[in-house]
């Protein structure tokens, strides 16, 4: 309240003092009015100051760009980003329990006949073997060497599919951080949505450091463009910077 | 031939370690970031250098940056396995002098064609 708010009240209260005194009911009820007046615009200006840093801080929200576009693009990306977690883990567990079901049957084969041949060897090497049986030994072990050899082949490619298939952990890891920083930055605009309306109008500039854009989650990164969807991609843009 | 294989991830230098292995390249060594990377390539005795771009510390741009100014380093071949696919940063690698670039997910295939080609034009 202003000084001249108060001399006038004061004014008014000592009028009203008078008034009582002299028994002029009219002018009392009139003077309280008055005096009840400036107190209502007094709460209606404060009410009105209220209203004014409401609406500036509201402002200043939308004015922060990074607020908004959390709301409006970040939040709506993220779920594709995670969504695109899950589609990958699947898809290396996939690959990797697909090759390990190719593969059970040609070891436990492999195992096999190792067996069978060994047993067979060791009654050859105690000579108890009949000439007969030692031929058809020849024969299994002719077929057991092709065998192996396009097995273990098949195991080597295998193990190569399984060691490729964990390159899901690296580019799920980038992702996942991603969303954490985004929720990171999510809970600092609401502490400062907080500070700001326990009454401490001072918006810090959120200042996020300018991240990569790491790896490409399709819908959501290849929106605009400018990104290589493919390695003849990198390697066609490559060529024509003269690679 | 030395290789220095540099990721955050150990998981994806174990496969690239892995893949190298099956290429016939037994001698490698590990980093995880451009500053602990930058060390052992200032040691000497590395031949190739295989890099991600994105490592908390220093990035992978920044280290080939690095390694493109130092005089000792300066013709070290440097192939890059990255996520990082916007065509800005591969223009941006190239002109800092990478010598391949490979984008996340890749296959064996690849990795391998990108090595031998670097070689082919090394040996040239």
């Amino acid at each position: 309240m202003t000084n001249l708010n108060l001399e006038n009240r004061l004014a008014l209260a000592k009028d009203l003092v008078a008034a009582l005194e002299n028994n002029d009911e009219a002018r009392a009820e009139q003077l309280c009015d008055e005096l009840a007046g400036i107190r209502e615009s007094s709460l209606y200006q404060e009410i009105g100051y209220l209203t004014r840093q409401l609406h500036d801080t509201m402002n200043s929200f939308s004015a922060d760009s990074t607020f908004t576009d959390i709301a409006e693009n970040e939040i709506p990306d993220a779920k594709e980003r995670l969504q695109y977690v899950i589609t990958m883990t699947e898809q290396a567990a996939n690959q990797t329990l697909t090759v390990v079901e190719d593969l059970m049957p040609v070891s436990q084969e492999l195992h096999q006949q190792a067996h069978n041949l060994a047993e067979n060897w060791q009654r050859f090497l105690i000579k108890k073997m009949p000439f007969d049986e030692f031929k058809d030994m020849s024969q299994e072990l002719t077929e057991h060497f092709k065998y192996s050899v396009g097995a273990v082949e098949q195991i080597q490619k295998g193990l190569n599919e399984v060691l490729m298939a964990q390159g899901f952990q690296d580019i799920t890891g980038q992702i996942i951080r991603k969303v954490i920083n985004l929720v990171q930055s999510l809970e600092e605009n609401m502490v400062e949505i907080i500070k700001v309306s326990g009454n401490k109008n001072h918006l810090e500039k959120n200042s996020k450091q300018q991240d990569l854009p790491g790896p490409v989650v399709p819908k959501v990164d290849d929106r605009n463009n400018d990104v290589a969807t493919s390695q003849d991609d990198v390697d066609d843009l490559l060529s024509s910077l003269g690679f | 031939m030395k290789i220095l294989v540099v990721d955050d991830f150990s998981t994806m230098r174990r496969i690239v370690k892995n893949l190298l292995k099956d290429l016939g390249f037994t001698n490698t060594v590990e980093a995880d970031d451009g500053k602990t990377a930058l060390p052992i390539l200032q040691a000497g005795g590395i031949d190739f250098l295989v890099t991600d771009w994105n490592m908390p510390g220093m990035t992978g741009i920044d280290l080939l940056k690095a390694v493109r100014a130092d005089p000792n380093l300066v013709n070290l071949p440097v192939l890059m396995v990255t996520a990082e696919a916007k065509r800005d940063q591969i223009v941006m690698a190239a002109q800092a002098g990478v010598n391949g670039y490979v984008i996340k997910p890749f296959t064996a295939a690849t990795l391998k064609e990108k090595i031998e080609k670097i070689f082919e034009r090394i040996d040239a």
